[in-house]
């Protein structure tokens, strides 16, 4: 380890437990930024700095800074809120943000918008809301996703227990959130006592961690760093089968780099699971490789040593072994959308949210009907892993009054669109996020209607097929487990992936580099019929890509990397 | 000398007019007298024609001293002060050239002839430079001043309420003391040059015919620097270039904030940080074409402007003021029009001002239209266009044969019609990149940069900052070490923060010491740059103690004020002083050259 740290390893190690300079950032007034080395603790802290793209030259010209903001994360683990706290969202996405709300691919919301002037008031909302930010982005332990499962209501209630139970046990706890967003005076210095768990060195990345309800796979449990599949015997959880080392990011280029599932570790009974989550975690902060970003997430960790090593390591930390996985099936990774009534007679209703932003547009009053929802609503709000929402539990008195709302703003439009659409998920990238090269977000509904339309010729408009597109490669939507999907490369050109599977289980390969619209759609085209053509019942298009050998059965990390053709 | 006198053989009747005549007399006069006498006495009692001559023949009289003072705030004053100044030399007489601030009052005294050339400000306020002098004249230390021989030449915009009123306090105060006008105060509008060389000319005959002097004297002790030598000036601009016409304001600002850049490309002319351009504008062509459908004139048609044949169309375009209505031209326009309203409310300067108030040449023509106008005769109404003034936001240094501006554009709606500010819009909607305008340098000795050592604080919100970035790229250039502090201030953080990025980048580099700023319009309570000062006082204070020079830059009509204010504050709270002495203490940086305003 006498290898120079990374920048941000250092600015991490260095910074008082996330304090920094991050106050005398905010109290300067002379430039809507904040210091270089804050903007990475800050990550910590929920949010972002970044800048508004698409005006960046303008102002460059102008003789203006760029328009800094900054985006802020919730940590909100499963996605459960009440109906106030919706509220009090919505207002403050007016009071302090772009007016507009940004369902994740994580279950929480994003706030978009966010000027330095407002961060504090900000944070100070939604603490009163109950609510913080803490975690929501950084080297630590990220918000605990979770199936929604609104047919089981008993089943999701202990889920969102345990979601709630391992996010606060790997939550960083240091004051530097109080005194910097809450205005709370600087506590006497506890050093080492102040991360217990994390210490001064928090993780070497991001770690992820997913829970699964079988059959369903929303929260795409492969993708992360821990993922607990629920294994349920007679409605009652009994434990999980525990698997490590998922991940989503790639850098162009780098074939050291790739996307990764999860591998399967063994069965842990349920008692023991937020100890389990700990003791795993631990691994990762004392053995991830802390001298290269690029490689520093959990899955380059378990491929670097092996699962052999890592049991070893379970059992030192955990003090038991993992038990033998126990059979479960997973058969969709998607939302299904409509009314749905739970065990305990409440009703839940789940919307497709287009990705997942929540707005007033020329296209709909989706904010304000969701708003009138929340006025009246005696239930709660469900966010899903695939940025929609469930309004769960709705009293069966109240429903009426639910339905004439999403009637008066025809809210269930996209719950009649095409199933494509409904499987269909971007990122936020332009013009906001710094990483993106392309648009994902603002071009998914053109594309889609694109697509929409080549697979009409073909007779496929009954077809589900799950689409994702990102502005980058490292993988806010999980792209990498779409049957279709798109990465960007620079504007208006993405590489496409094809052949994964419909329940994230399998990842898709790269199938041509960076192309242009109609180039994918032409690419696209003689697939679909094909696919019409020789498809078996009920074959799913990434599985018959497979099967009819247009695209390979195993996947390398060099198939992410070079295009098949 | 009345003791003198008394012991002479002179009778009581000839004492008291010897008396009457050495009263105030200057030592110049005085000497020439002796010359005189001295003459009479070796001629004996010959022609006094001849004799004369031959006195002056036999002791080469002393030239006749003229002492020229000048206060303004901008150049141009002190740019006819040197034109006489340089005149004089040629008629002969000895001129002396002194800004109103260096001069001493006690001398006035010993004075001979005296020209006073001042500038109005405000409302009718004295500039920055003669206020001592104003104060002192106005005040119980002023002494009589029979003998003296004066004239005032006093400048001003006629569409101020108290026109040329500076120039009018010297003149009355001067009568008011026993001294004697050589020639009638002549009170000039911004169309200044004709009426000004007339007056330049008329004192030197004055002069000469009293006093008799015809020979050029040697170069007379012109303290200021000899302008720089280009061919181009007020009277002959300068044909620029448009080089980038840049709009600063963001997206959501209310304001359109302009940076021009020029090239000054093989003009010779040359200019120091907190001097001006003088900007020739054009009129806006559609009110032109409004003006004449009103007037039911021939655009074409031939006029005569300034001694040039041109068209009335170009005439009011290019030479002839449309946009303001000044008290002259409504007592001109009462006349010709001769109706009872009008004759009213000329008769009432309260009423006169309301109604002039946000109308135009348009406005008027519509309210009293008449009958028998010729073209000629409205041109001749008109006041001359103007130049306008835009501080330099660049150091020639730094950019070469490059000037560049910082333009607000000036809109607003009035009586149910928008209306824009000449230049400014002129430059904002009509002039790009590649076109043409003319211009020429005004020199502001009155805002120039410290030694290269001192701490510099400057105030500059809104456009009022444009000279700071010429001051900091010149401080770059010569590496000066003297710290360097910016207020700056508009209304919005996000849009409004005129060259954000070279301040950020300055700050970075530790050319720019520190930097403050107020944005009036980002929270519930106005903040302005005054408050920003509050907030840093023990810092202001500390480093006016370091000698740090004082710079304010913008509105004279909040800004300066508050400002001005702020620093009493800061001088009564930090420096223990009382309000008297607070003022006392700024009016004395002010004379050391270390508090010194450009607003406008």
């Amino acid at each position: 380890m006498s290898e120079k740290l990374p920048e941000a390893e250092v600015i991490k190690r260095k910074s008082n437990y996330l304090r920094g300079t991050i106050l005398d950032g905010l109290a300067d007034r002379t430039t809507g930024s904040l210091p270089e080395d804050d903007t990475k603790l800050t990550k910590f802290h929920g949010s972002y700095q970044q800048d508004h793209r698409e005006v960046r030259d303008e102002r460059r010209r102008q003789k203006l800074e760029p328009l800094y903001q900054f985006m802020v994360r919730l940590r909100l683990p499963g996605g459960v809120l009440t109906a106030d706290q919706w509220l009090g969202l919505d207002k403050i996405a007016d009071e302090c943000a772009d007016s507009t709300l940004r369902l994740t691919t994580r279950q929480t919301f994003q706030f978009h918008g966010v000027f330095k002037e407002q961060m504090q008031p900000f944070m100070q909302k939604i603490h009163a809301l109950g609510l913080d930010s803490r975690g929501a982005c950084g080297d630590v332990n990220r918000n605990v996703i979770s199936n929604v499962n609104p047919h089981q209501s008993q089943l999701h209630g202990e889920i969102h227990e345990l979601s709630l139970a391992i996010s606060e046990r790997l939550r960083w706890r240091s004051a530097a959130y109080a005194e910097v967003w809450l205005g709370e005076e600087c506590v006497q210095k506890l050093g080492e006592e102040e991360e217990p768990f994390y210490g001064y060195k928090y993780l070497p990345r991001k770690f992820k961690i997913a829970l699964a309800v079988p059959p369903e796979n929303d929260c795409d449990v492969f993708a992360n760093d821990i993922g607990l599949i629920a294994i349920v015997e007679a409605g009652q959880i009994l434990g999980f089968n525990v698997v490590v080392g998922g991940g989503m990011g790639l850098t162009y280029g780098d074939p050291a780099t790739y996307p990764r599932l999860a591998t399967m570790a063994g069965y842990v009974p349920k008692e023991q699971i937020v100890d389990a989550c700990e003791a795993i975690c631990a691994i990762q902060r004392d053995f991830g490789d802390r001298t290269n970003r690029a490689h520093a997430r959990f899955k380059y960790t378990i491929d670097d040593y092996g699962m052999d090593w890592f049991r070893e390591r379970f059992v030192e930390n955990h003090g038991q072994a993992f038990e033998k996985p126990r059979s479960f099936s997973l058969s969709h990774n998607g939302d299904r959308f409509g009314w749905v009534e739970g065990e305990d007679g409440n009703q839940h209703l789940t919307l497709l949210i287009p990705t997942g932003r929540v707005a007033d547009t020329e296209n709909g009053l989706l904010r304000t009907a969701l708003r009138k929802i929340a006025e009246i609503h005696d239930g709660s709000f469900r966010i899903t892993c695939n940025q929609n929402l469930v309004i769960a539990n709705v009293s069966p008195k109240n429903k009426a009054a639910v339905d004439a709302i999403v009637e008066e703003y025809k809210l269930d439009a996209g719950n009649r669109s095409s199933p494509l659409r409904q499987n269909s998920m971007a990122c936020v990238a332009l013009p906001t996020c710094g990483l993106a090269m392309a648009e994902a977000e603002r071009f998914l509904p053109e594309f889609v209607t694109r697509v929409e339309r080549a697979m009409a010729k073909e007779g496929l408009e009954p077809d589900a097929i799950n689409l994702r597109i990102t502005g980058c490669p490292n993988g806010c939507a999980r792209p990498y487990l779409g049957e279709i999907a798109l990465t960007g490369k620079a504007p208006g050109k993405y590489n496409l992936y094809l052949g994964a599977d419909f329940s994230g289980q399998r990842m898709n390969r790269l199938y041509r580099e960076n192309i242009d619209t109609d180039t994918i759609l032409s690419e696209l085209r003689p697939l679909f019929r094909a696919y019409q053509q020789q498809r078996e019942a009920e074959e799913r298009f990434g599985d018959f890509l497979v099967r009819a050998g247009i695209v390979e059965q195993e996947r390398t990390p060099a198939m992410l990397h070079q295009p098949l053709k | 000398m009345t003791t003198d006198l008394n012991s002479s053989p002179l009778s009581a009747s000839q004492q008291e007019r010897l008396a009457e005549l050495l009263d105030g007399i200057s030592e110049g006069q005085l000497f020439w007298l002796a010359g005189f006498l001295a003459g009479k006495c070796a001629g004996g009692s010959g022609s006094t024609g001849a004799n004369i001559a031959d006195a002056e023949n036999a002791f080469q009289p002393v030239a006749p001293e003229l002492t020229i003072l000048f206060g303004s705030q901008t150049g141009n004053t002190e740019e006819l002060a040197q034109q006489l100044a340089a005149r004089a030399a040629d008629k002969g007489v000895s001129a002396k050239l002194l800004d109103m601030a260096d001069y001493k009052p006690k001398q006035l005294k010993s004075e001979q002839y005296l020209a006073v050339l001042a500038s109005t400000h405000g409302e009718g306020d004295p500039p920055d430079n003669a206020l001592d002098f104003h104060e002192f004249l106005h005040g119980k230390k002023a002494p009589k001043l029979v003998g003296l021989r004066y004239s005032v030449l006093s400048l001003g915009d006629s569409s101020y309420e108290h026109f040329c009123k500076t120039g009018q306090d010297f003149d009355s105060k001067f009568a008011a003391l026993g001294a004697t006008a050589m020639v009638e105060r002549v009170d000039c509008d911004v169309d200044y040059e004709d009426l000004a060389e007339d007056w330049i000319n008329r004192v030197l005959e004055a002069i000469v015919s009293e006093a008799g002097a015809n020979q050029p004297t040697a170069a007379s002790s012109v303290t200021a620097e000899q302008a720089p030598a280009s061919i181009y000036s007020r009277k002959n601009p300068y044909t620029a270039v448009i080089l980038t016409n840049q709009l600063l304001s963001g997206r959501g600002s209310d304001k359109e904030v302009r940076h021009i850049e020029l090239s000054l490309e093989d003009s010779g002319l040359t200019y120091k940080p907190g001097d001006a351009v003088g900007v020739y504008p054009e009129n806006n062509p559609t009110l032109v074409g409004e003006l004449l459908n009103a007037l039911g004139f021939d655009g074409e048609q031939r006029v005569s402007v300034d001694e040039c044949e041109v068209s009335l169309r170009e005439a009011l375009a290019f030479y002839r003021e449309i946009t303001l209505l000044t008290p002259p031209l409504m007592k001109h326009w009462a006349d010709l029009a001769n109706d009872d309203a009008l004759n009213a409310l000329v008769a009432d300067s309260t009423e006169l001002r309301a109604w002039t108030e946000g109308r135009d040449l348009l406005d008027l023509i519509q309210a009293w239209p008449i009958a028998k106008l010729a073209p000629q005769e409205l041109v001749n109404l008109l006041r001359k266009l103007p130049p306008r003034l835009y501080s330099i936001s660049s150091s020639q240094t730094a950019v070469d044969d490059e000037v560049h501006i910082t333009v607000a554009a000036v809109r607003y709606s009035s009586h149910g019609r928008d209306r824009e500010g000449v230049a400014s819009a002129w430059l904002s909607d009509r002039m790009g990149e590649g076109d043409q305008m003319r211009i020429y340098i005004d020199p502001n000795k009155k805002f120039a940069l410290p030694d290269d050592s001192k701490p510099v604080i400057m105030i500059g919100p809104g456009t009022g900052v444009a000279p700071f970035r010429a001051f900091l790229q010149e401080r770059e250039e010569r590496e000066a070490e003297g710290e360097n502090w910016l207020f700056f201030g508009d209304r919005r953080f996000r849009s409004d923060f005129l060259y954000q990025s070279e301040w950020i980048k300055w700050r970075r580099d530790g050319l720019l010491t520190k930097l403050d700023v107020a944005f009036s319009r980002d929270q519930a309570e106005k903040r302005y740059v005054q408050h920003c000062l509050k907030e840093n006082s023990a810092d202001v204070w500390a480093w006016l103690q370091r000698g740090a020079s004082l710079y304010v830059c913008g509105d004279a009509e909040k800004m300066a004020p508050d400002v001005h204010q702020a620093l009493l504050d800061i001088a009564s709270e930090q420096g223990g002083l009382n309000p008297e002495q607070a003022e006392d203490y700024l009016r004395q940086l002010n004379r050391d050259k270390r508090y010194q305003r450009d607003v406008y």
